[in-house]
């Protein structure tokens, strides 16, 4: 090893063997985690007969017979809009009330802020579920848009504030010390120099919390109904209500996942980052 | 805790920033040299103005604070005094009832015990699990190659797939009768598993599910602590003859501790706090096999709208997350000292 030139055929040998095992190893697990997304993919296409076939059949005449009966016979149109247009409004307004206090906290390391952000991130949904029950019942919130994205908020916030938290610190000061210097306001510091330079953490954060928001299942299920049914709910009810249709299962699935999926892939850059930040620098 | 917007006292020393100092430590000529230079030449509008500004460590959280405290803390608070109540299933009558219910949990339900102990379980399996894989995982990972980026977010995707939808295919793969994890197993000649609808098989199906859909963030960050790891020791270690098992579990293991910790802590509250993969595809069930102490939680509360006797439970679920994140964070600051 310490001596390559000795030996450099046989080393260049070694390594294209051990490039060969370790492209083997990634497949292996690449296979195992990501199956169930080529499963459910190629279920949704699969005739009704051929689903519950065994063993399974691998080749088939595709059919786009489930989408046909997740689109037409059930308004999946409209519990699209719904998850949209929550997760876009609950994002927006975390952003603006969160972004400001992330920003305050990294910079006046307000650490019992900090504090109190952990805390509230720590405790699940259903910690605050029963009184916005009761207080939704009262002032007839149950099953409204404005009530399920004020929910919503309630894990956004914090993810949002989090990450960005650790965003700022890494911004150095000593640009914030240039603008000051510049003559420009404490408050024209964050929106001229801290906003911009951070934007694409601000990116990750938002795609991050809109995925978030999209797949939240608990809070429409316990606080929502058929006006505000968001798609999770739908699948879900997919799954309890009826005969189980095991091809438009998959295929409401699908239409769920497939969004989050190309979202992450698109934005690969930001998010592997995104994800991982909040955890490291916490 | 919220509403104390402004700096903390653990700054006091610190005059080296920019930051304005706090208005009660008056700074003298240092802070008029630090005053921004706009310079607002009077007028109400930029009087304002320079108000705000010099205050800003306490206008910028306000509305986060806010938002906080009327979301979380009023219902935190409502929920403590929920617990002292009998609440009726209409919600029309309230009545104190002190420390019963809190009692009662603690001390005469058995549902909850049993909650809890499967909710242990339910963690401490996935998390040993997904340090094991996410370890191997990460090992393999840790070198440079073509595609790593794209490779790395496809390990992504367990983790941001909704998991109503993920759970809804689970399920379809592990039906006992016709599901494909079935036709897998007996490929490899092992015996069929009734999976989530076995009572002992229910818990370790549910286990790897959680497995599955956590393990990428463990990888993710212990690559992260790998890739940052020194090289010196590995090549005294080499120089001294050190094996790769030895250089693994005598270097790279204590060495990544730090990042170790911080995975499993977030794991574990998030583990702790799973609901949608075991409510869509147990409920609970077989039997209370798989009812951990959030399901026990939604049941009480919403199933049989006990909202004073619910959020006892929940207050007990909610300390039971808090004492376990504290005593991880006092574990990663002992592992970063």
């Amino acid at each position: 090893m310490n001596r390559p030139y000795l030996k450099p055929m046989g080393m260049r040998k070694t390594r294209q063997i051990q490039d060969f095992i370790f492209w083997i190893i990634l497949s292996i697990f690449l296979v195992f985690f990501l199956f169930i997304f080529f499963w459910m993919f190629v279920s949704s296409f699969k005739p009704n007969l051929l689903i519950v076939s065994d063993p399974p059949v691998w080749f088939f005449i595709p059919t786009l017979a489930h989408y046909g009966e997740v689109f037409a016979r059930n308004p999946f149109a409209r519990y699209l809009f719904n998850s949209l247009t929550i997760a876009v409004s609950s994002v927006g307004l975390s952003l603006v009330v969160g972004l400001p206090a992330a920003y305050s906290i990294a910079k006046y390391k307000q650490d019992g802020l900090a504090l109190a952000l952990l805390v509230v991130r720590m405790l699940p949904g259903i910690t605050f579920l029963v009184p916005l029950f009761i207080v939704y019942k009262r002032l007839g919130l149950l099953d409204t848009h404005a009530g399920i994205v004020i929910t919503h908020i309630l894990t956004v916030l914090p993810l949002i504030m989090w990450v960005m938290i650790g965003f700022f610190e890494d911004v150095p000061s000593e640009l914030l010390d240039a603008a000051l210097i510049d003559g420009c306001s404490q408050l024209g510091t964050m929106i001229r120099v801290m906003i911009p330079l951070s934007l694409p953490g601000i990116t990750a954060v938002a795609i991050l919390s809109f995925i978030s928001s999209w797949n939240n299942f608990i809070f429409v299920l316990i606080l929502g109904g058929s006006k505000t049914m968001t798609l999770p709910l739908a699948v879900y009810n997919f799954l309890t209500y009826g005969q189980v249709n095991w091809g438009a299962l998959c295929a409401a699935a699908t239409v769920v996942t497939l969004p989050v999926l190309l979202l992450a892939l698109v934005v690969q850059r930001f998010l592997a980052g995104g994800l991982t930040m909040g955890a490291i620098k916490g | 805790m919220q509403q104390k917007a402004g700096p903390n006292s653990d700054q006091t020393g610190q005059t080296s920033d920019s930051s304005p100092e706090p208005p009660f430590e008056s700074g003298g000529a240092r802070q008029e040299d630090q005053k921004p230079r706009y310079a607002p030449s009077g007028g109400l509008l930029g009087r304002a103005f320079a108000l705000i500004d010099r205050n800003l460590a306490y206008v910028l959280p306000a509305p986060a604070a806010i938002v906080i405290l009327l979301l979380m803390g009023y219902p935190f608070f409502y929920t403590v005094s929920l617990s002292l109540q009998r609440v009726n299933v209409t919600m029309t009558r309230f009545t104190f009832v002190g420390a019963e219910n809190l009692l009662e949990v603690l001390t005469a339900d058995a549902r909850f015990l049993s909650a809890f102990w499967i909710t242990l379980y339910f963690t401490v399996a996935s998390l040993m699990l997904e340090l094991v894989l996410a370890m191997i995982m990460a090992l393999v990972m840790n070198r440079t190659f073509r595609g790593l980026g794209v490779i790395r977010t496809l390990f992504l995707l367990p983790l941001v797939a909704t998991p109503t939808a993920t759970s809804v295919i689970w399920l379809i793969m592990m039906e006992p009768s016709i599901g494909i994890l079935n036709y897998f197993l007996e490929a490899v000649g092992l015996p069929p598993s009734l999976w989530v609808a076995g009572e002992r098989s229910v818990v370790p199906s549910l286990v790897w599910i959680n497995t599955w859909h956590g393990v990428p963030f463990v990888m993710l960050i212990l690559l992260a602590g790998l890739r940052s790891l020194p090289t010196e020791p590995f090549e005294a270690a080499r120089i001294d003859g050190a094996s790769k098992l030895q250089e693994f579990f005598l270097i790279t293991l204590p060495l990544l501790k730090g990042a170790i910790v911080v995975a499993m802590l977030f794991r574990a509250i998030d583990t702790l706090k799973v609901f949608d993969a075991i409510w869509i595809m147990t409920a609970g069930g077989p039997g209370r096999r798989s009812e951990t102490l959030h399901i026990y939680s939604y049941l009480t509360a919403f199933e049989f709208y006990d909202l004073g006797y619910g959020s006892a439970v929940i207050l007990v679920f909610m300390v039971i997350i808090l004492v376990i994140s504290a005593v991880l964070i006092r574990l990663r600051q002992r592992a970063w000292l």
